[in-house]
């Protein structure tokens, strides 16, 4: 049966953006993002939540949410780090930024570290080609970037605070 | 009602004005392979395998969604077309683990028949192996994934005859794969009617009744399309 | 608004113009340089100088060197500063009165800027993107105006008279398209605007966004007045913040000023613009599946015909075109069909806006007139690679185009020329590669991103792509033999004459091509053929068989 969500402040804001669609279902991507944005990721209970909402079939909302790469049903780590490895990235060396992140944490691209700290995920193409090598640091652009130069961003996360 | 009247393999065909290039073949006594065509719900046009080559247009058509129209002319059979189909299968026995000796639906597989019928007798690919679950969870009827070639007719039935939309399909490209509901056991979901059409509409072993043994389950799936035609015309004409 | 108004607002912002601006680009590129710094620390100079009464400080689009970002420009007099620190800004205020700068300068009359052709990106690095009157100042929703004085039917003849082409890959010609939807009989009729730039490589429509939101809006209208639509859609990818940020206040601030909404420029004319976010699946930049996701639903594309231009959005006439084509139309409305139709080649008029990446010297925007040559586009305005090494390649057309090798880089670009070498304009990347740059890894690399983005609804590409990346793998690990290189190539001819849709039918372009300029490299990766043939396993029971 549908799981119940407890009564939360991030809901209610929820509840307010479906609204100001209408309860459109055709709102259901847009929706989605707000979710994600207030609870971080997309657990089962939201998704029931947005399904009764919009009333769509609850297997349409989990087909159109693992649809998209941009949507997570599991928890991300505390900071992300998003190597872009579009073409103009992959030819300035982009693979190596994933690889030195990969082994400083002990993961591949699309998972966090197990203490929650880093989660490291690929983007195809940020569109700051003129600046490739890219990566996004918990969503701030930075080009041209070397791999020594990324690791020492991402200790600053893990042993710093 | 308007006639039209086309060439395939050709043969003269007559068809109705805005029916199908694979059903005015299917009418005629020509079979074009298919494995997501179902009569009684829309088109998906995904499995590939009724690709035909029609005059004058520069790339292959699906038979499902092209209409025939008047003069035009078809071929169903040529050597490419053979050859692109069977390697169409072979990408598919690749895809999933489908082990006929096992299977619940040996003998009465679209996907098996479709393989003997070509002449498709090895995989030029490596198997991809996925690990894929079996869902036994429900009381009546299962769903082995290894089976499943995604072609998506279980969904449009559920949600088209049934009306229920307890399936679908979550995921993208060779991860996509069938759900009930938010991705749970199809025996926890809270919209499935246990109505079993799915089973009866699905081409291979994938969706089955419980306790049906190798080579046991038989479907019917023009009882699908008849139940259609008989809820549009508020009557049974069979 | 009426157009008295319009001018009032144009004459208001060029009256309020100081002699002197300063002007900082604040596009995706150099903010992630750091310009945003740069920007208030030039304000806070100009303010401590006291130089508010002849001089602003203010932020601009992208003027196109992304490689040199932050970039700083002074006007009139056309300084330009490159890699500009936020200590530099003081330095840089100084010296446009005299004083010294440590900062570097940048040659304004290169080739870089000297050769482009600007009608699109016409504006970029001269007006506020966040400002409507900075766009109306320099004749801004004329375009509009004039269109309005007009019956549809005549814009659609306009337009087809220009010789425009869509601009997001294929080249259909956009005045037929528009025909099309014209032609639908009256009722509900949408526009959407394809800003779903998910070509690896490319950031021509991202910066367009960036640059001049209120260009793309004015040429949606435009559309939506010749076609007979009251709503517009603008589909933008989600990694694209600053895009969405900057169309949402231009639809905002055009709402506002009566440019949008009802009874425009008071005509009976109604238009709506909403803007809907992509979630990061690059199929959704094919037409249907667009139109799937602008509705809510997985993006999957849907077999054609019917076309958008029939039944697209809720199963209405739909006119689909990219960013860079709505973008082109207000020019064409000002400055008339044969004005456009005269620029560029025969049957590829007008310019086109390239992404120069990869191993060039000169990274960025560049708009050329159609018929320019690939090596005067890498060589001349590109400056040829960064570290003087020869060029091997240009790959054009991201997943769905091909590698140019360098003997072919007297190719005039246009769709015709580029289709004959095996490659496609697209929506145009353009990426340097040098001898450092292995084809067949190129060709894994576009693969894997096919594979990763196949919606999974057709089986030739869910499956298809996935095994092209495992022969292209155990290619580039050098244990492939010639069979695998021939069931290389038959697999790719199935995947491209089956796929139900562009993603698919392209995706081996790629390696075909690789595999026609450069089939040595892949030859010298091939081991004898009594290394491991594949499996061949019986799946049928005899008994069936």
């Amino acid at each position: 049966m549908p799981a119940t969500l407890p009564a939360d402040k991030r809901l209610k804001i929820l509840d307010a953006a479906i609204r100001k669609q209408q309860n459109r279902p055709d709102a259901l991507i847009a929706v989605l993002h707000k979710a994600q944005e207030l609870f971080g990721f997309l657990d089962t209970p939201v998704l029931w939540h947005v399904a009764r909402a919009l009333r769509l079939p609850p297997s349409r909302v989990y087909g159109t949410a693992t649809f998209y790469h941009l949507f997570s049903l599991k928890p991300r780590g505390e900071h992300s780090c998003v190597v872009c490895m579009g073409t103009a990235c992959f030819v300035k060396g982009a693979q190596k930024l994933v690889d030195a992140v990969g082994d400083l944490g002990g993961i591949t691209a699309g998972q966090t570290t197990p203490d929650g700290k880093v989660s490291l995920l690929v983007a195809r193409c940020l569109g700051a080609c003129g600046i490739a090598p890219a990566v996004v640091l918990d969503g701030t652009t930075v080009g041209t970037i070397t791999p020594d130069q990324l690791t020492a961003r991402v200790k600053e996360w893990t042993h710093g605070s | 009602m308007a006639v039209v009247t086309l060439t395939i393999d050709g043969k003269p065909v007559s068809a109705r004005a805005g029916e199908s290039v694979l059903a005015a073949a299917a009418e005629a006594g020509i079979r074009i392979p298919t494995l997501c065509h179902l009569d009684g719900v829309s088109e998906a046009a995904a499995c590939r395998l009724c690709l035909v080559q029609v005059e004058g247009r520069g790339r292959l058509q699906a038979a499902c969604v092209t209409a025939a129209a008047e003069g035009m002319v078809v071929r169903t059979q040529t050597d490419t077309l053979r050859e692109y189909r069977k390697m169409i299968l072979e990408l598919l026995f690749a895809e999933g683990n489908h082990v006929c000796a096992v299977c619940v639906a040996n003998g009465n597989c679209e996907l098996q028949a479709a393989a003997a019928d070509l002449g498709m007798d090895h995989v030029r690919y490596p198997y991809l192996n996925p690990v894929r679950p079996v869902d036994v969870s429900h009381a009546q009827y299962a769903v082995d994934h290894n089976r499943c070639i995604l072609c998506t007719r279980c969904v449009r039935t559920c949600d088209e005859i049934e009306g229920a939309h307890t399936w679908d399909v979550a995921g993208r490209g060779t991860l996509s794969h069938l759900i009930a509901d938010m991705g749970q056991p199809w025996g926890e979901s809270a919209t499935c009617t246990s109505c079993g059409k799915c089973v009866q509409s699905c081409p291979t072993g994938a969706l089955f009744r419980q306790g049906s043994t190798v080579a046991e389950m038989t479907k019917d799936r023009e009882k699908l399309g008849d139940l259609v035609l008989a809820r549009r015309e508020k009557k049974w004409t069979v | 608004m009426d157009h008295d108004e319009l001018l009032r607002i144009a004459d208001a912002e060029r009256a309020k113009a100081k002699p002197n601006e300063i002007r900082c680009c604040t596009s995706s590129g150099c903010r992630a340089s750091g310009s945003a710094d740069v920007l208030k620390q030039l304000k806070a100079s100009v303010a401590a100088n006291g130089l508010n009464d002849t001089l602003t400080a203010v932020g601009v689009g992208c003027p196109g060197l992304c490689s040199a970002g932050p970039v700083v420009m002074s006007h009139p007099d056309g300084g330009m500063f490159g890699k500009v620190t936020a200590e530099q800004a003081k330095g840089i205020v100084a010296a446009l009165s005299g004083g010294a700068t440590d900062a570097q300068r940048i040659d304004p009359n290169q080739p870089f800027f000297r050769k482009q052709f600007r009608v699109v990106r016409a504006t970029a690095g001269q007006i506020d993107p966040e400002r409507i009157e900075s766009y109306i100042a320099v004749g801004g929703y004329e375009g509009l105006y004039q269109a309005l004085q007009k019956r549809p039917d005549e814009i659609v003849t306009d337009v087809t008279a220009s010789g425009l082409r869509g601009r997001g890959g294929a080249g259909y010609p956009t005045g037929l398209k528009w025909a099309t939807v014209e032609k639908m009989p009256p009722g509900q009729k949408y526009v959407i605007c394809n800003g779903d730039e998910g070509d690896p490589g490319a950031f021509m429509d991202r910066s367009v966004m960036e640059d001049a939101p209120h260009q793309v809006l004015e040429g949606m209208a435009i559309a939506a007045y010749a076609v007979g639509a009251n709503q517009g859609f603008i589909y933008v990818r989600a990694e694209y913040p600053l895009a969405i940020e900057r169309l949402q206040a231009a639809i905002t601030q055009a709402t506002k000023a009566g440019l949008l909404g009802a009874n425009i420029f008071q005509t009976p004319f109604e238009f709506k613009v909403e803007i809907r976010i992509g979630a990061g699946a690059f199929v959704c930049g094919e037409e249907t599946a667009l139109i799937a996701s602008v509705q809510g639903l997985r993006g999957t594309p849907r077999p054609r015909p019917p076309y958008p231009a029939e039944s697209g959005l809720w199963d209405r006439p739909t006119l689909i075109n990219n960013v860079e084509t709505f973008a082109t139309i207000p020019a064409i409305s000002r400055n008339g069909a044969a004005w456009f139709a005269a620029i560029g080649t025969d049957r590829s008029k007008g310019t086109k806006i390239f992404s120069l990446t990869g191993k060039v010297k000169n990274a960025g925007l560049v708009e050329v007139p159609m018929g320019t040559t690939l090596r005067a586009v890498v060589e001349e305005l590109g400056g040829g690679t960064a570290d003087g090494k020869a060029v091997k390649a240009v790959q054009t057309g991201g997943p769905s185009g091909g590698c140019i090798p360098a003997s072919l880089l007297d190719t005039p670009i246009d769709y015709e020329s580029l289709g004959k070498i095996g490659s496609i304009m697209g929506s145009g990347g353009m990426i340097v590669m040098d001898d450092t740059d292995r084809m067949p890894e190129v060709a894994r690399f576009f693969m894997e991103f096919c594979a990763d983005e196949s919606c999974g609804k057709c089986v030739p590409c869910r499956v298809g792509t996935v095994q092209l990346h495992g022969l292209l793998t155990k290619l580039v690990e050098r244990k492939a033999t010639r069979h695998d290189l021939d069931t290389l190539v038959e697999l790719c001819q199935l995947v491209r004459d089956t796929s139900l849709c562009g993603l698919g039918q392209s995706a081996p372009n790629p390696v075909l091509s690789t595999i026609r300029y450069f089939a040595a490299e892949y030859e010298a990766l091939l081991q004898p053929e009594e290394f491991a043939r594949p499996p061949r396993a019986s799946v049928i029971p005899l008994s069936v068989v």
